[in-house]
């Protein structure tokens, strides 16, 4: 088990490490932007004495790097500033964003993942038949259609014509459990119409990958069934690729949601990232972009894992 | 081995099958007859390509990916396979008709246990239940003498060796007690030490069960200790069809004769006296791969005379590659030295000399995978002519047709191929001319003819040793086949756990007295005589206790 710890704490460190090299590009990144928080915040018609002014304030005009070191330990410590815009705290704002964007990512993960599953594991045992064809030019399709034609699509349907659906997903931090997941039905949608093309794909070619191995072979000789064969002997071999695959779509689900928050108004991260970027809301665009990151580079780090150990000789060392 | 009981179990007529290939099929095998009786044990051998897994595979009705039955009959007690439903031939697998593949690492599963393995064609058959099957798979590992026969079935194919894994394939192939097995070349991957009790196991279990056998190999002295009857085969036809002794004894056919011939190469010309500088000395070597782990060599001493071939002999893992790699300067070793000619070489490659480095070539196992499948021949060797000897235009040219020449292949034929256009033997045959394009003093020829079939092998030996002659060259031929070092050897060396255990010429070496461990190696190695596992077994239990189970 040994190698199993040392090797849980290099991808750790090597996590840690990226995600402070991210940090240091989206700091430089934000800086480099024409402008600062305190000419955002004071408008086009205050004069420069005031600008300086409140520079001075805000610690706007110390050097870069003091002021970067100011930021992260902040971070540290729980601690992401000021938004410029209400004058809030900023992990107080983020806090109930980031819960909806990860309940509604849940949500289309709970859909979409035993569904890719299922459909790969069938399209890889029924290969080449009108079925398999049938799963993948239709997951292929939804995978090509941009996402915010896919909700409007839904929403046209579901909401407009059917009315079985509302079409705003304008959740509160107070609404009940059954109401939110009927209200996020169409969004938690539309994602996994985005998503399940990519796993369903990786999970039937990481199946078919193995079935030519000796021991696949060797498992039809036993007098196995085909079913028996691809859930027993390949499944089992094949988690790595899904597993990672199954991840980076969670990853995407969490970071890549924008679009969709914005089509059905829902009160997430990515919409609160939109509205910062369009109030030029600096602080607050910093802390969202660093949170994504964050989620993303967790993610990746988990598949990476949960792949090596799938993997039965580090499990069971000799 | 009884034939007593002639109850026919699987005959098969005019089996014909076809393989696709260059967007059209191909015949593989055209009209082969097979009888079988009850516990009785066929042999089926051949070159590479002859057919033989594909005929055996047959007998369960299956075809590989790729391959179709086109024609003929397959019977097996009384049930027609051609015609049979998917579903039937099915039920047959694994419960009547079993399966032993060649290499049993890649044919067990590596996500489940041994034991699991071998119960899931019991449960999956409705013969039994999962309980009874790991009680009888336990008694199983027992009676073919698995080390530790309660516990081992728990664990993972990764986590046991080669041999082990080769017989728990037999005790799976037995889980339901069928009444055939096919066994697919079940030692060709194993040391000659391990084979044999690999063979022994099969052979047991065979006579325990009069379980009915086709045993496919490539190598005679094996069948000839395991089958009843030989069937040769040959491009997909039967050459000749007999039993085990009279096939041995009276050959009829040409090339049955010719597959018998293949071992009576034996160098002919004496070596030269030694002078008095080797030309490679291996002095005190001891190397590890990583600090923390044991040496995998220790204190290793030996020396190599110009224009002798010095074998290098021991079973996997024993150190004879890693020997070779101190050598060529890939692996520094922590402690001793390697001279050459007298004079010291750096221990790491890449602080030797173009001319350090010409002198020492190596040809390995696997041709395939040993040259550049996107270059022309050309290329492969003319690089070694351009990159040391600063060889160029015509007379690059010159050179390269005489070393075409000397591997006794056409230059305007083959100078312009790619190796995917080449056999295996012509492949080797390169890899031989790439070597030499260098003007080595010393080869080191690594299991050089190990994956190639008999005849082709012996043609590669031939040349070496013709080439060795006019060129006065240095071989360290490393090993772990004993026909082939008493074919070309002058000198040699016999490795265990990475110590050198006994050398010596030749004659001294294959002569008693030998090192215990030599002794083993020695009388395990199959001989073409029936009765030579018989006997071997006999004068080992006499000598009271069995050889040690690998572990």
């Amino acid at each position: 088990m040994n190698d199993i710890v040392r090797m849980l704490l290099q991808r750790l460190s090597l996590g840690v490490l990226t995600l402070f090299v991210v940090s240091l590009i989206i700091f430089l990144g934000v800086s480099l932007l024409p402008g600062d928080a305190a000419q955002a915040l004071l408008g086009q018609s205050a004069t420069e004495d005031t600008v300086n002014a409140l520079r001075k304030e805000m610690g706007l005009d110390k050097p870069p790097h003091i002021r970067y070191l100011h930021w992260l330990g902040g971070i540290l410590q729980g601690d992401f500033g000021v938004s410029i815009g209400n004058k809030r705290e900023i992990s107080e704002l983020i806090g109930g964003r980031f819960a909806n964007t990860l309940f509604l990512a849940l949500y289309a993960a709970f859909i979409a993942v035993p569904l890719a599953l299922v459909l790969g594991i069938l399209a890889a045992l029924y290969r080449n038949t009108w079925y398999d064809r049938t799963v993948n030019v239709t997951t292929l399709s939804s995978i090509s259609t941009p996402e915010f034609f896919v909700a409007y699509i839904l929403i046209l349907f579901f909401s407009v014509k059917w009315g079985w659906f509302p079409s705003l997903a304008n959740v509160t931090l107070d609404t009940p459990f059954l109401e939110r997941v009927y209200k996020t039905f169409l969004p938690a949608v539309t994602l996994t119409l985005v998503v399940v093309a990519h796993m369903m794909r990786m999970t039937r070619a990481a199946i078919i990958n193995l079935l030519a191995s000796p021991y696949i072979e060797m498992a039809a000789l036993k007098g196995m069934t085909r079913r028996r064969i691809i859930t027993h002997h390949a499944l089992p071999n094949a988690w790595a690729p899904i597993i990672n695959v199954i991840v980076l779509n969670l990853a995407y689900l969490i970071v890549g949601v924008v679009v969709v928050e914005v089509v059905f108004v829902y009160p997430g991260l990515g919409q609160l990232l939109v509205d910062s970027v369009q109030r030029r809301d600096l602080p607050v665009v910093q802390a969202c972009c660093l949170i994504f990151a964050a989620t993303f580079i967790l993610l990746n780090l988990i598949a990476d894992i949960l792949s090596i150990l799938t993997n039965p000789r580090l499990l069971h060392p000799k | 081995m009884s034939t007593d009981s002639k109850e026919l179990l699987l005959e098969i007529t005019n089996l014909q099958i076809e393989g696709f290939s260059d967007e059209q099929w191909h015949q593989i095998v055209k009209g082969v007859d097979l009888t079988l009786h009850r516990g009785e044990v066929l042999g089926l051998i051949g070159e590479s390509g002859a057919g033989k897994s594909t005929i055996g595979i047959a007998a369960m009705g299956y075809a590989k990916p790729g391959c179709r039955i086109h024609g003929g009959s397959i019977r097996f007690d009384g049930m027609e396979l051609t015609t049979a439903s998917d579903e039937e031939k099915r039920k047959l697998r694994g419960s009547r008709i079993a399966y032993v593949a060649q290499s049993a690492a890649a044919s067990f599963n590596p996500a489940h246990t041994l034991i699991d393995q071998f119960s899931e064609t019991v449960v999956e058959h409705g013969i039994n239940s999962r309980e009874k099957a790991y009680e009888d798979a336990k008694e199983l590992y027992r009676k073919i003498r698995m080390p530790n026969p309660d516990d081992i079935g728990f664990r993972y194919p990764h986590q046991v060796s080669g041999g082990q894994l080769q017989r728990a394939m037999t005790a799976m192939a037995l889980s339901c007690r069928p009444d055939l097995i096919i066994f697919d070349e079940p030692t060709t991957a194993l040391d000659v030490t391990t084979q044999i009790e690999v063979l022994m196991t099969i052979r047991d279990i065979v006579e325990q069960f009069n379980t009915a056998a086709i045993y496919i190999t490539h190598d005679l002295a094996v069948v000839a200790q395991m089958a009843d009857h030989i069937k040769v085969l040959r491009y997909g036809e039967t050459v000749e069809d007999a039993d085990t002794r009279t096939m041995l004894s009276d050959p009829e056919e040409d090339y049955t004769k010719s597959l018998w011939a293949v071992r009576s190469f034996r160098k002919e010309v004496e070596a030269p006296a030694p002078e008095p500088t080797p030309i490679l000395r291996v002095e005190s070597v001891t190397a590890s791969y990583t600090r923390s782990l044991n040496p995998v060599l220790i204190d290793v001493d030996f020396e190599i005379h110009r224009g002798h071939t010095t074998a290098v002999v021991g079973e996997s893992g024993s150190g004879k590659s890693t020997t070779a790699r101190v050598i060529t300067g890939l692996l520094p070793p922590q402690k001793g030295a390697v001279f050459f000619d007298g004079a010291p070489l750096p221990p790491d490659y890449r602080k030797r000399s173009k001319d350090q480095l010409r002198q020492v070539q190596m040809i390995y196992q696997m041709a395939d995978t040993a040259v550049n499948p996107r270059h022309k021949i050309r290329d492969i060797v003319g690089r070694p002519l351009s990159f040391y000897l600063d060889m160029q235009g015509e007379e690059k040219e010159k050179r390269l047709r005489d070393l075409m020449e000397m591997i006794e292949m056409d230059p305007d034929l083959f100078l312009d191929r790619f190796p995917s256009e080449l056999s295996g033997g012509q492949k080797q045959r390169i890899c031989i001319a790439k070597a030499l394009a260098a003007e080595p003093a010393f080869i080191i020829c690594d299991e050089v003819t190990s994956a190639l079939d008999q005849l082709v092998a012996e043609g590669i030996l031939r040349l070496l040793d013709r080439l060795q002659q006019e060129l006065n060259l240095a071989y360290m031929f490393i090993t772990h086949d004993l026909a082939t070092v008493k074919a070309i050897a002058d000198e040699v060396i016999v490795m265990l756990e990475g110590k050198v255990v006994e050398q010596g010429s030749k004659t001294d070496i294959f002569a008693p007295p030998h090192h215990e461990y030599t002794e083993l190696l020695l009388s395990s190695v199959p001989e073409m005589d029936p009765d030579w596992m018989d006997r071997v077994i006999e004068e080992r239990e006499q000598k009271g206790g069995m050889i040690a189970a690998g572990n």
